[in-house]
């Protein structure tokens, strides 16, 4: 590839295959481009989906997901310094999710990151993770190993039939003393045997409801997708229904709810700036970000309702008469809700849940409120 | 009656000078679950390849033009409360609007439906 190219060039690359590419085509998804791989974006239809996960079990290939291991002395200051997280007070087995910052306070992505005892263990997104490993490389310390898990594949299984679909595959704790896989709760995790064949299990997701996180070596995990499928619990499930589940569940997709122009404290994930790291600041775009902190922001995400069955999306202009007051970053049809839900960056004087606002749908005006996220309530295992 | 399809996945019903618009089940099955369709008023005069109906599906929202010019004389009312009608019944029960043809010639521009099998093979 030469740098002459242009993006319709560019646009052309072969996307990259994954492990269980040939898996998901012979189950019949359609597979669509998505971060540069080709992606199940859905097997018998969106909304059936949706519905099988929030009722029973789905299971998720988001092997395009970046999995890197962060270790060396010193390796919780040079995390620190780079997300705002507490790591100092993050126990081994618990798992925190974070941000990457850049200077400004703009979110360079959002991750989660585990204490894995000997070293720590982070997801990013696959549509940043080379951006984010470059960034991780040119501010980590020298002593700081930096690993990229390219091998490795990555599933999740979600749903409130999960814990008993998993449960029956027989998974040891890889160490004496570790606690058993039911006995994790909600962002606990821990290295598992399955078969002799090594898991990296949390309990964790992206959907609102209790699952696990599953990291598996490459060469295991047709065989471990196989396992949890033949469950009658279980269902794949594609990207379709993975982003209409995390909308309901309120939380924001990177590139779409969050950039690099959007601060944590706009996007309403003040929660990830640790309280200890409030007080001491010391990470890359701690001035910003403890400044909106303190003074407030002029724009919030917020959760909106909208009213009749047609949906807003992405870039649609939030409305307070004639005045644009704020933008749609993602927006659909709620197959729980039965409604269209939405979430945007308003102005912060109406973030209330209540504030009554119009939504500019191809000229068209919809009646939209706002309300409090999730839209769906979750269901972690605490 | 004859049946014509257009490039965009409309397919139209003519019966003299009146037709029914829908979107093919080929168009359907490509959008998903559809969960609202917006219609075209009643009386509302459409140009040829204007977008004239939005059907909104989980996935996107995705324009249908009309495949002639006229007045829309009808709008399905199944698709208020059931627009999963659309993927259910496309080509028949799941029609969009009806519309009274201004120019008869106009149909020579679509295809037969042998002829748009051959395009949808072809895509």
């Amino acid at each position: 590839m030469s740098e002459d190219y242009d993006n319709d060039d560019l646009d052309a690359v072969d996307p990259l295959v994954l492990p269980l590419d040939a898996w998901h085509r012979t189950r019949g998804a359609r597979m669509v481009e998505f971060a540069g791989y080709q992606m199940p974006v859905q097997y018998e239809g969106i909304i059936a989906e949706h519905t099988w996960t929030r009722e029973n079990a789905g299971l998720f290939d988001v092997s395009h997901m970046g999995q890197l291991e962060v270790s060396g002395e010193g390796v919780v200051a040079a995390l620190e310094a780079l997300l705002p997280g507490d790591f100092a007070a993050l126990k081994p087995g618990r798992q925190r999710y974070s941000l990457l910052l850049n200077e400004a306070g703009g979110v360079i992505d959002d991750l989660m990151v585990t204490n894995r005892g000997d070293h720590f263990y982070v997801v990013v997104n696959g549509a940043t993770k080379w951006d984010d490993i470059g960034h991780l490389r040119e501010h980590l310390p020298d002593e700081i190993t930096l690993t990229h898990l390219d091998e490795h594949a990555l599933l999740a299984l979600q749903g409130p039939k999960a814990a008993e679909a998993l449960g029956r595959l027989g998974l040891v704790p890889a160490f004496d003393g570790m606690p058993a896989l039911a006995d994790l709760k909600f962002m606990q995790a821990g290295p598992f045997l399955w078969d002799g064949r090594p898991l990296g299990v949390s309990r964790s997701g992206y959907t609102g409801e209790d699952g696990f996180e599953i990291s598996v070596r490459g060469e295991d995990v047709a065989a471990l997708a196989d396992a949890l499928c033949a469950q009658p619990e279980v269902k794949p499930i594609g990207l379709g229904a993975r982003d209409s589940l995390r909308l309901e569940a309120g939380l924001p997709l990177y590139g779409h709810d969050l950039n690099e122009e959007t601060d944590p404290i706009s996007a309403d994930l003040g929660f990830a700036i640790s309280k200890r790291r409030r007080s001491e600041g010391g990470f890359l775009g701690a001035e910003t970000v403890l400044a909106r902190l303190a003074e407030g922001t002029s724009a919030r995400r917020v959760g909106l309702a909208l009213e009749g069955r047609q949906a807003a999306r992405e870039g649609a202009q939030v409305m307070q008469g004639d005045q644009q007051v704020g933008q749609v970053t993602s927006g659909g049809f709620s197959p729980s809700l039965q409604r269209p839900i939405a979430m945007a960056y308003v102005d912060a004087a109406l973030a209330a849940p209540g504030t009554a606002l119009d939504i500019d749908v191809r000229g068209k005006r919809l009646s939209a409120t706002v309300v409090p996220m999730p839209f769906v309530p979750h269901r972690y295992h605490r | 009656m004859s049946r014509y399809f257009s490039k965009d996945h409309e397919w139209i019903d003519v019966d003299g000078d009146t037709g029914t618009v829908g979107i093919t089940d080929y168009a359907q099955g490509q959008l998903g679950d559809i969960t609202f369709v917006e219609l075209p008023a009643v009386g509302q005069a459409v140009k040829k390849g204007e977008s004239v109906s939005v059907v909104d599906s989980v996935k996107a929202a995705s324009d249908v033009y009309t495949p002639v010019s006229g007045e829309v004389t009808d709008a399905n009312p199944a698709l208020a409360d059931a627009p999963e009608l659309v993927n259910a019944d496309a080509e028949t029960g799941g029609w969009l609007f009806r519309i009274k043809l201004a120019d008869a010639g106009e149909l020579g521009d679509l295809m037969d439906e042998a002829a748009y099998k051959d395009y949808v093979d072809g895509l």
